[in-house]
Protein backbone atom coordinates (compact mmCIF):
# COMPACT_ATOMS: atom_id res chain seq x y z
CA UNK A 1 0.00 0.00 0.00
CA UNK A 2 1.64 3.14 -1.27
CA UNK A 3 -0.85 5.32 0.24
CA UNK A 4 -0.92 6.50 3.81
CA UNK A 5 -3.68 5.56 6.00
CA UNK A 6 -5.83 8.72 5.91
CA UNK A 7 -5.76 8.54 2.02
CA UNK A 8 -6.77 5.16 1.91
CA UNK A 9 -9.73 5.91 4.07
CA UNK A 10 -10.66 8.55 1.42
CA UNK A 11 -10.16 6.34 -1.59
CA UNK A 12 -12.60 3.97 0.27
CA UNK A 13 -15.23 6.92 0.98
CA UNK A 14 -15.33 8.65 -2.43
CA UNK A 15 -17.70 8.05 -5.39
CA UNK A 16 -17.53 7.18 -8.48
CA UNK A 17 -19.11 10.38 -9.53
CA UNK A 18 -20.33 11.30 -13.65
CA UNK A 19 -21.40 14.94 -13.56
CA UNK A 20 -20.95 18.35 -14.97
CA UNK A 21 -17.57 19.72 -14.17
CA UNK A 22 -17.57 23.55 -12.87
CA UNK A 23 -16.80 24.44 -16.77
CA UNK A 24 -19.53 23.11 -18.45
CA UNK A 25 -17.82 20.05 -19.68
CA UNK A 26 -19.64 16.48 -18.88
CA UNK A 27 -17.19 13.76 -17.25
CA UNK A 28 -15.95 11.25 -14.59
CA UNK A 29 -14.79 13.63 -11.36
CA UNK A 30 -11.00 12.17 -11.13
CA UNK A 31 -10.90 13.30 -7.17
CA UNK A 32 -12.83 13.91 -4.68
CA UNK A 33 -12.73 17.72 -4.83
CA UNK A 34 -14.07 17.69 -8.72
CA UNK A 35 -17.00 15.90 -7.17
CA UNK A 36 -17.58 18.38 -4.85
CA UNK A 37 -17.47 21.13 -7.15
CA UNK A 38 -19.90 19.48 -9.31
CA UNK A 39 -22.53 20.08 -6.91
CA UNK A 40 -25.97 19.21 -7.21
CA UNK A 41 -25.78 18.23 -11.13
CA UNK A 42 -23.70 14.65 -10.18
CA UNK A 43 -24.93 11.07 -10.29
CA UNK A 44 -22.97 8.59 -8.07
CA UNK A 45 -22.27 6.04 -10.87
CA UNK A 46 -20.99 3.48 -8.51
CA UNK A 47 -24.00 3.39 -5.99
CA UNK A 48 -26.33 3.61 -8.58
CA UNK A 49 -24.69 0.77 -10.41
CA UNK A 50 -24.65 -1.47 -7.76
CA UNK A 51 -28.22 -0.37 -6.58
CA UNK A 52 -29.75 -0.59 -9.64
CA UNK A 53 -27.52 -4.37 -10.12
CA UNK A 54 -28.61 -5.62 -6.58
CA UNK A 55 -32.79 -4.39 -7.30
CA UNK A 56 -32.68 -6.19 -10.70
CA UNK A 57 -31.68 -9.59 -8.98
CA UNK A 58 -34.12 -9.15 -6.38
CA UNK A 59 -37.12 -8.65 -9.14
CA UNK A 60 -35.24 -11.70 -11.41
CA UNK A 61 -35.17 -13.91 -8.43
CA UNK A 62 -38.47 -13.25 -7.20
CA UNK A 63 -39.89 -12.63 -10.73
CA UNK A 64 -38.88 -16.20 -11.41
CA UNK A 65 -40.33 -17.70 -8.22
CA UNK A 66 -43.26 -15.91 -8.72
CA UNK A 67 -43.91 -17.07 -12.94
CA UNK A 68 -43.20 -20.50 -11.89
CA UNK A 69 -45.47 -20.23 -8.94
CA UNK A 70 -47.91 -23.11 -8.73
CA UNK A 71 -50.49 -23.73 -6.16
CA UNK A 72 -48.44 -27.53 -6.26
CA UNK A 73 -45.43 -28.39 -4.56
CA UNK A 74 -43.27 -25.74 -4.22
CA UNK A 75 -39.31 -25.96 -5.11
CA UNK A 76 -36.54 -24.96 -3.34
CA UNK A 77 -36.14 -21.34 -4.19
CA UNK A 78 -39.87 -20.37 -4.07
CA UNK A 79 -39.93 -22.11 -0.35
CA UNK A 80 -37.52 -19.63 0.37
CA UNK A 81 -39.29 -16.43 -1.43
CA UNK A 82 -42.70 -17.50 -0.01
CA UNK A 83 -40.99 -17.56 3.23
CA UNK A 84 -40.12 -13.69 2.51
CA UNK A 85 -43.39 -12.97 1.25
CA UNK A 86 -45.18 -14.72 3.98
CA UNK A 87 -43.07 -13.35 6.85
CA UNK A 88 -43.96 -10.10 5.43
CA UNK A 89 -47.40 -10.11 4.77
CA UNK A 90 -47.68 -11.09 8.41
CA UNK A 91 -45.61 -7.98 9.43
CA UNK A 92 -47.41 -5.65 7.16
CA UNK A 93 -50.83 -6.39 8.30
CA UNK A 94 -50.19 -6.90 12.02
CA UNK A 95 -49.73 -2.90 11.85
CA UNK A 96 -51.02 -1.57 8.49
CA UNK A 97 -54.84 -1.99 9.09
CA UNK A 98 -56.38 -0.20 6.23
CA UNK A 99 -56.77 -1.72 2.31
CA UNK A 100 -53.77 -1.07 0.14
CA UNK A 101 -52.38 -3.43 -2.33
CA UNK A 102 -49.24 -1.35 -2.50
CA UNK A 103 -47.82 -1.62 1.14
CA UNK A 104 -46.79 -5.43 1.42
CA UNK A 105 -44.97 -5.03 -1.79
CA UNK A 106 -43.09 -2.09 -0.87
CA UNK A 107 -42.18 -3.22 2.21
CA UNK A 108 -41.15 -6.72 0.58
CA UNK A 109 -39.29 -4.47 -1.76
CA UNK A 110 -37.41 -2.39 0.74
CA UNK A 111 -36.76 -5.45 2.86
CA UNK A 112 -34.78 -7.17 0.54
CA UNK A 113 -33.54 -4.56 -1.73
CA UNK A 114 -32.16 -3.08 1.15
CA UNK A 115 -31.09 -5.99 2.89
CA UNK A 116 -28.93 -6.76 -0.42
CA UNK A 117 -27.46 -3.36 -0.68
CA UNK A 118 -26.72 -4.03 2.50
CA UNK A 119 -25.15 -7.23 1.75
CA UNK A 120 -22.98 -6.07 -0.06
CA UNK A 121 -20.95 -4.79 3.12
CA UNK A 122 -19.91 -8.38 3.65
CA UNK A 123 -17.62 -8.30 0.80
CA UNK A 124 -14.15 -7.67 2.01
CA UNK A 125 -13.81 -3.93 1.47
CA UNK A 126 -10.34 -4.39 -0.72
CA UNK A 127 -11.84 -6.78 -3.34
CA UNK A 128 -14.18 -4.65 -5.65
CA UNK A 129 -12.04 -1.47 -5.44
CA UNK A 130 -9.26 -3.09 -5.99
CA UNK A 131 -10.46 -4.85 -9.17
CA UNK A 132 -11.84 -2.09 -10.31
CA UNK A 133 -8.59 0.18 -10.03
CA UNK A 134 -6.94 -2.66 -11.82
CA UNK A 135 -9.95 -1.80 -14.73
CA UNK A 136 -8.99 1.79 -14.48
CA UNK A 137 -11.82 2.89 -12.42
CA UNK A 138 -10.28 5.33 -10.06
CA UNK A 139 -13.32 5.18 -7.19
CA UNK A 140 -15.57 2.25 -6.18
CA UNK A 141 -17.50 2.37 -3.43
CA UNK A 142 -19.79 -0.98 -3.82
CA UNK A 143 -22.10 -0.43 -0.79
CA UNK A 144 -25.12 1.38 -1.86
CA UNK A 145 -26.98 2.29 1.95
CA UNK A 146 -23.29 3.77 2.68
CA UNK A 147 -24.65 6.35 0.60
CA UNK A 148 -26.56 9.09 1.80
CA UNK A 149 -28.38 9.71 -2.00
CA UNK A 150 -29.11 6.46 -1.88
CA UNK A 151 -31.06 6.20 1.71
CA UNK A 152 -32.09 9.55 1.47
CA UNK A 153 -33.82 8.75 -2.07
CA UNK A 154 -35.77 5.78 -0.49
CA UNK A 155 -36.55 7.69 2.64
CA UNK A 156 -37.82 10.75 0.58
CA UNK A 157 -40.05 8.50 -1.76
CA UNK A 158 -41.39 7.01 1.58
CA UNK A 159 -42.25 10.65 2.58
CA UNK A 160 -43.88 11.67 -0.77
CA UNK A 161 -45.65 8.65 -0.28
CA UNK A 162 -46.88 10.02 2.98
CA UNK A 163 -47.87 12.86 2.18
CA UNK A 164 -49.62 11.78 -0.63
CA UNK A 165 -52.08 9.02 1.30
CA UNK A 166 -52.48 11.39 4.14
CA UNK A 167 -53.67 14.05 1.63
CA UNK A 168 -55.55 11.64 -0.16
CA UNK A 169 -57.21 9.85 2.64
CA UNK A 170 -57.83 12.85 5.00
CA UNK A 171 -57.97 15.67 2.06
CA UNK A 172 -55.72 18.88 2.16
CA UNK A 173 -57.99 20.59 4.87
CA UNK A 174 -58.02 17.49 7.12
CA UNK A 175 -54.15 16.74 6.60
CA UNK A 176 -53.61 20.36 8.08
CA UNK A 177 -56.12 20.28 10.53
CA UNK A 178 -54.50 17.51 11.57
CA UNK A 179 -51.33 19.13 11.77
CA UNK A 180 -52.53 22.52 13.88
CA UNK A 181 -54.51 21.05 16.38
CA UNK A 182 -52.34 18.30 17.59
CA UNK A 183 -51.22 17.80 20.17
CA UNK A 184 -52.42 21.11 21.96
CA UNK A 185 -55.49 22.90 21.48
CA UNK A 186 -56.61 24.73 18.85
CA UNK A 187 -55.56 28.09 20.00
CA UNK A 188 -52.09 27.22 20.04
CA UNK A 189 -52.24 26.07 15.90
CA UNK A 190 -48.70 27.91 15.81
CA UNK A 191 -47.06 26.01 18.31
CA UNK A 192 -48.70 22.76 16.86
CA UNK A 193 -48.04 23.16 13.43
CA UNK A 194 -44.30 23.89 14.63
CA UNK A 195 -44.27 20.73 16.49
CA UNK A 196 -46.29 18.27 14.34
CA UNK A 197 -43.61 19.56 11.21
CA UNK A 198 -41.16 18.85 12.71
CA UNK A 199 -42.45 15.55 13.69
CA UNK A 200 -43.43 14.98 10.05
CA UNK A 201 -39.84 16.00 8.63
CA UNK A 202 -37.98 14.00 11.49
CA UNK A 203 -39.73 10.43 9.98
CA UNK A 204 -38.10 10.76 6.70
CA UNK A 205 -35.02 12.52 8.14
CA UNK A 206 -34.71 8.98 10.72
CA UNK A 207 -35.37 6.91 8.23
CA UNK A 208 -32.69 7.53 5.98
CA UNK A 209 -30.05 8.39 8.56
CA UNK A 210 -30.73 5.35 10.03
CA UNK A 211 -29.88 3.54 7.70
CA UNK A 212 -26.89 5.63 6.30
CA UNK A 213 -24.89 6.03 9.76
CA UNK A 214 -25.48 2.43 10.61
CA UNK A 215 -23.94 1.18 7.34
CA UNK A 216 -21.65 3.78 6.80
CA UNK A 217 -19.86 3.25 10.74
CA UNK A 218 -20.01 -0.43 10.01
CA UNK A 219 -18.05 -0.18 6.20
CA UNK A 220 -15.56 2.83 8.11
CA UNK A 221 -14.82 -0.26 11.21
CA UNK A 222 -14.38 -3.14 8.37
CA UNK A 223 -12.13 -0.28 6.07
CA UNK A 224 -9.87 0.64 9.59
CA UNK A 225 -9.71 -3.55 10.52
CA UNK A 226 -8.42 -3.65 6.59
CA UNK A 227 -5.70 -1.10 7.61
CA UNK A 228 -4.35 -3.91 9.98
CA UNK A 229 -2.87 -5.58 6.84
CA UNK A 230 0.61 -4.38 7.34
CA UNK A 231 2.21 -7.17 9.43
CA UNK A 232 1.58 -10.92 9.94
CA UNK A 233 0.70 -10.70 13.93
CA UNK A 234 -0.96 -7.98 13.42
CA UNK A 235 -2.82 -8.82 10.25
CA UNK A 236 -3.85 -12.27 11.65
CA UNK A 237 -5.49 -10.39 14.58
CA UNK A 238 -7.19 -7.92 11.73
CA UNK A 239 -8.54 -11.51 10.36
CA UNK A 240 -9.91 -12.66 13.56
CA UNK A 241 -11.69 -8.98 14.01
CA UNK A 242 -12.96 -8.70 10.67
CA UNK A 243 -14.89 -12.36 10.98
CA UNK A 244 -16.02 -11.20 14.45
CA UNK A 245 -17.19 -7.98 13.07
CA UNK A 246 -18.81 -9.34 9.70
CA UNK A 247 -20.76 -11.67 11.89
CA UNK A 248 -22.39 -9.28 13.83
CA UNK A 249 -22.63 -7.09 11.21
CA UNK A 250 -24.74 -10.09 9.54
CA UNK A 251 -26.97 -8.48 12.54
CA UNK A 252 -26.95 -5.04 11.67
CA UNK A 253 -28.25 -5.84 7.81
CA UNK A 254 -31.30 -7.71 7.83
CA UNK A 255 -31.93 -5.23 11.12
CA UNK A 256 -31.46 -2.10 9.58
CA UNK A 257 -33.69 -3.61 6.22
CA UNK A 258 -36.85 -4.78 8.51
CA UNK A 259 -36.50 -1.21 10.38
CA UNK A 260 -36.40 0.79 7.46
CA UNK A 261 -39.11 -1.62 5.99
CA UNK A 262 -41.23 -1.81 9.63
CA UNK A 263 -40.85 1.98 9.61
CA UNK A 264 -41.90 2.75 6.48
CA UNK A 265 -45.39 0.92 6.82
CA UNK A 266 -45.74 2.19 10.35
CA UNK A 267 -45.45 5.76 8.61
CA UNK A 268 -48.13 4.98 6.12
CA UNK A 269 -50.58 3.47 8.80
CA UNK A 270 -50.00 6.62 10.46
CA UNK A 271 -50.90 8.66 7.24
CA UNK A 272 -54.09 6.56 6.79
CA UNK A 273 -55.07 6.72 10.77
CA UNK A 274 -57.10 9.48 11.53
CA UNK A 275 -56.54 10.97 15.32
CA UNK A 276 -58.97 11.47 17.94
CA UNK A 277 -60.22 14.84 17.87
CA UNK A 278 -58.83 17.11 20.77
CA UNK B 1 -20.62 12.35 0.46
CA UNK B 2 -22.34 15.17 -0.72
CA UNK B 3 -26.15 15.36 -1.87
CA UNK B 4 -26.60 15.04 -5.69
CA UNK B 5 -29.06 14.35 -8.48
CA UNK B 6 -28.29 10.71 -7.04
CA UNK B 7 -30.93 10.98 -4.45
CA UNK B 8 -33.75 11.24 -7.50
CA UNK B 9 -31.89 8.62 -9.48
CA UNK B 10 -32.14 6.24 -6.52
CA UNK B 11 -36.19 7.85 -5.74
CA UNK B 12 -36.79 6.96 -8.99
CA UNK B 13 -35.28 3.46 -9.74
CA UNK B 14 -36.72 2.73 -5.76
CA UNK B 15 -40.07 3.02 -7.16
CA UNK B 16 -40.14 1.41 -10.78
CA UNK B 17 -38.74 -1.50 -8.45
CA UNK B 18 -41.48 -1.19 -6.21
CA UNK B 19 -43.96 -1.15 -9.65
CA UNK B 20 -42.47 -3.99 -10.27
CA UNK B 21 -43.13 -6.24 -7.19
CA UNK B 22 -46.25 -4.69 -6.95
CA UNK B 23 -46.98 -5.56 -10.62
CA UNK B 24 -45.67 -8.92 -11.64
CA UNK B 25 -44.23 -10.48 -8.24
CA UNK B 26 -46.40 -9.85 -5.23
CA UNK B 27 -49.88 -11.04 -6.84
CA UNK B 28 -48.55 -13.62 -8.45
CA UNK B 29 -46.71 -15.31 -5.23
CA UNK B 30 -49.92 -14.42 -2.97
CA UNK B 31 -52.19 -16.14 -5.16
CA UNK B 32 -50.18 -19.32 -5.49
CA UNK B 33 -49.90 -19.20 -1.57
CA UNK B 34 -53.17 -18.66 -1.45
CA UNK B 35 -54.37 -21.66 -3.68
CA UNK B 36 -51.92 -24.19 -1.88
CA UNK B 37 -53.47 -23.20 1.39
CA UNK B 38 -56.63 -24.08 0.24
CA UNK B 39 -55.61 -27.16 -1.81
CA UNK B 40 -53.67 -28.51 1.77
CA UNK B 41 -57.03 -27.24 3.50
CA UNK B 42 -59.24 -29.26 1.37
CA UNK B 43 -57.26 -32.32 1.34
CA UNK B 44 -57.14 -32.35 4.95
CA UNK B 45 -60.93 -32.36 4.93
CA UNK B 46 -61.30 -34.49 2.67
CA UNK B 47 -59.17 -37.04 4.30
CA UNK B 48 -61.16 -36.14 7.68
CA UNK B 49 -64.32 -37.25 5.85
CA UNK B 50 -62.66 -40.15 4.16
CA UNK B 51 -62.03 -40.92 7.62
CA UNK B 52 -65.23 -40.48 9.38
CA UNK B 53 -66.66 -42.46 5.77
CA UNK B 54 -64.67 -45.22 6.72
CA UNK B 55 -66.00 -45.16 10.19
CA UNK B 56 -69.31 -44.82 9.15
CA UNK B 57 -68.32 -47.86 7.02
CA UNK B 58 -66.82 -49.99 9.33
CA UNK B 59 -69.71 -49.82 11.57
CA UNK B 60 -72.47 -51.18 8.95
CA UNK B 61 -69.79 -53.76 8.07
CA UNK B 62 -69.80 -54.27 11.71
CA UNK B 63 -73.89 -54.18 12.07
CA UNK B 64 -74.10 -56.44 9.33
CA UNK B 65 -71.92 -59.04 10.05
CA UNK B 66 -73.78 -59.17 13.54
CA UNK B 67 -76.77 -59.27 11.73
CA UNK B 68 -76.12 -62.15 9.62
CA UNK B 69 -74.38 -64.02 12.81
CA UNK B 70 -77.91 -63.36 14.76
CA UNK B 71 -79.80 -64.57 11.28
CA UNK B 72 -77.38 -67.95 11.59
CA UNK B 73 -77.88 -68.26 14.66
CA UNK B 74 -81.89 -68.16 14.34
CA UNK B 75 -81.62 -70.77 11.23
CA UNK B 76 -79.27 -73.37 13.12
CA UNK B 77 -82.23 -73.10 16.01
CA UNK B 78 -84.83 -73.41 14.11
CA UNK B 79 -83.39 -76.24 11.91
CA UNK B 80 -81.96 -77.96 15.37
CA UNK B 81 -86.26 -77.29 16.49
CA UNK B 82 -87.12 -78.76 13.61
CA UNK B 83 -84.98 -81.89 12.95
CA UNK B 84 -86.18 -82.78 16.81
CA UNK B 85 -89.96 -82.20 15.68
CA UNK B 86 -89.58 -84.60 12.99
CA UNK B 87 -87.40 -87.28 15.19
CA UNK B 88 -90.43 -86.97 17.79
CA UNK B 89 -93.03 -86.93 14.71
CA UNK B 90 -91.08 -90.12 13.48
CA UNK B 91 -91.12 -92.03 16.64
CA UNK B 92 -94.79 -91.26 17.18
CA UNK B 93 -95.39 -92.41 13.43
CA UNK B 94 -93.35 -95.33 14.62
CA UNK B 95 -95.21 -95.92 17.68
CA UNK B 96 -98.63 -95.64 16.10
CA UNK B 97 -97.60 -98.26 13.11
CA UNK B 98 -96.67 -100.28 15.63
CA UNK B 99 -100.11 -99.76 17.64
CA UNK B 100 -101.47 -100.52 14.71
CA UNK B 101 -99.64 -103.90 13.51
CA UNK B 102 -100.28 -105.03 16.95
CA UNK B 103 -103.94 -104.43 16.54
CA UNK B 104 -104.27 -105.98 13.39
CA UNK B 105 -102.27 -109.12 14.53
CA UNK B 106 -104.31 -109.48 17.72
CA UNK B 107 -107.42 -109.13 15.40
CA UNK B 108 -106.47 -112.26 13.08
CA UNK B 109 -105.46 -113.47 15.72
CA UNK B 110 -109.36 -113.08 17.33
CA UNK B 111 -110.40 -114.27 13.51
CA UNK B 112 -108.62 -117.33 13.79
CA UNK B 113 -109.60 -118.10 17.33
CA UNK B 114 -113.09 -117.33 16.38
CA UNK B 115 -112.93 -119.52 13.12
CA UNK B 116 -111.40 -122.39 15.18
CA UNK B 117 -114.04 -122.30 17.77
CA UNK B 118 -116.80 -122.30 15.05
CA UNK B 119 -115.11 -124.49 13.30
CA UNK B 120 -114.83 -126.92 16.79
CA UNK B 121 -118.25 -126.33 17.35
CA UNK B 122 -119.46 -127.94 14.23
CA UNK B 123 -116.84 -130.82 15.00
CA UNK B 124 -118.77 -130.74 18.55
CA UNK B 125 -121.47 -130.82 17.26
CA UNK B 126 -121.35 -133.15 14.71
CA UNK B 127 -118.81 -135.53 17.08
CA UNK B 128 -122.21 -135.02 19.71
CA UNK B 129 -124.64 -136.04 17.16
CA UNK B 130 -122.25 -139.10 15.94
CA UNK B 131 -121.68 -140.05 20.03
CA UNK B 132 -125.68 -139.77 20.58
CA UNK B 133 -125.94 -141.68 17.54
CA UNK B 134 -123.75 -144.12 18.49
CA UNK B 135 -125.36 -144.10 21.83
CA UNK B 136 -129.04 -143.85 20.67
CA UNK B 137 -127.84 -145.91 17.59
CA UNK B 138 -130.44 -145.11 14.63
CA UNK B 139 -133.28 -143.61 17.65
CA UNK B 140 -132.69 -140.63 16.21
CA UNK B 141 -133.88 -139.62 13.03
CA UNK B 142 -131.32 -137.55 11.56
CA UNK B 143 -133.53 -135.09 9.46
CA UNK B 144 -136.66 -134.92 12.34
CA UNK B 145 -133.52 -133.71 14.88
CA UNK B 146 -131.36 -131.77 12.84
CA UNK B 147 -133.06 -128.19 13.83
CA UNK B 148 -132.51 -129.25 17.92
CA UNK B 149 -128.81 -130.08 17.00
CA UNK B 150 -128.21 -126.95 15.00
CA UNK B 151 -129.54 -125.02 18.36
CA UNK B 152 -127.01 -127.26 20.26
CA UNK B 153 -123.92 -126.13 17.90
CA UNK B 154 -124.99 -123.01 18.12
CA UNK B 155 -125.20 -122.82 22.20
CA UNK B 156 -121.57 -124.92 21.91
Amino acid sequence: MAESSSEYIQHHLTNLTYGRHPDGTWGFASTAQEAMDMGFVAVNVDSMGWAIALGVLFCAVFWTAARRATAGVPGGLQNAVEMLVDFIDDTVSSIFSHRNELIAPLALTIFVWVFLMNLMDLVPVDWIPQLAHALGVPYMKVVPTTDPNVTMGMALTVFALILFYSIREKGPLGFLKELAFHPFPKILAPINLILEGVTLVAKPLSLGLRLFGNLYAGEMIFILIALMYSGWVIGVFGGVLQWAWAVFHVLIIILQAFIFAVLTVVYLAQAYDVEEEH
Amino acid sequence: MNITATLLAQSAVFLIFVWFCHRFIWPFLRQAMRERQKTIADGLEAAEQAQKDLEAAQDRADERLREAREEARQIVDQARGQAAQMIEQARAEAREEGERLKQAAAAEVEQDVNRVKEALRGQVASLAVQGAERILSDSIDRRRHGELLDRLAAEL
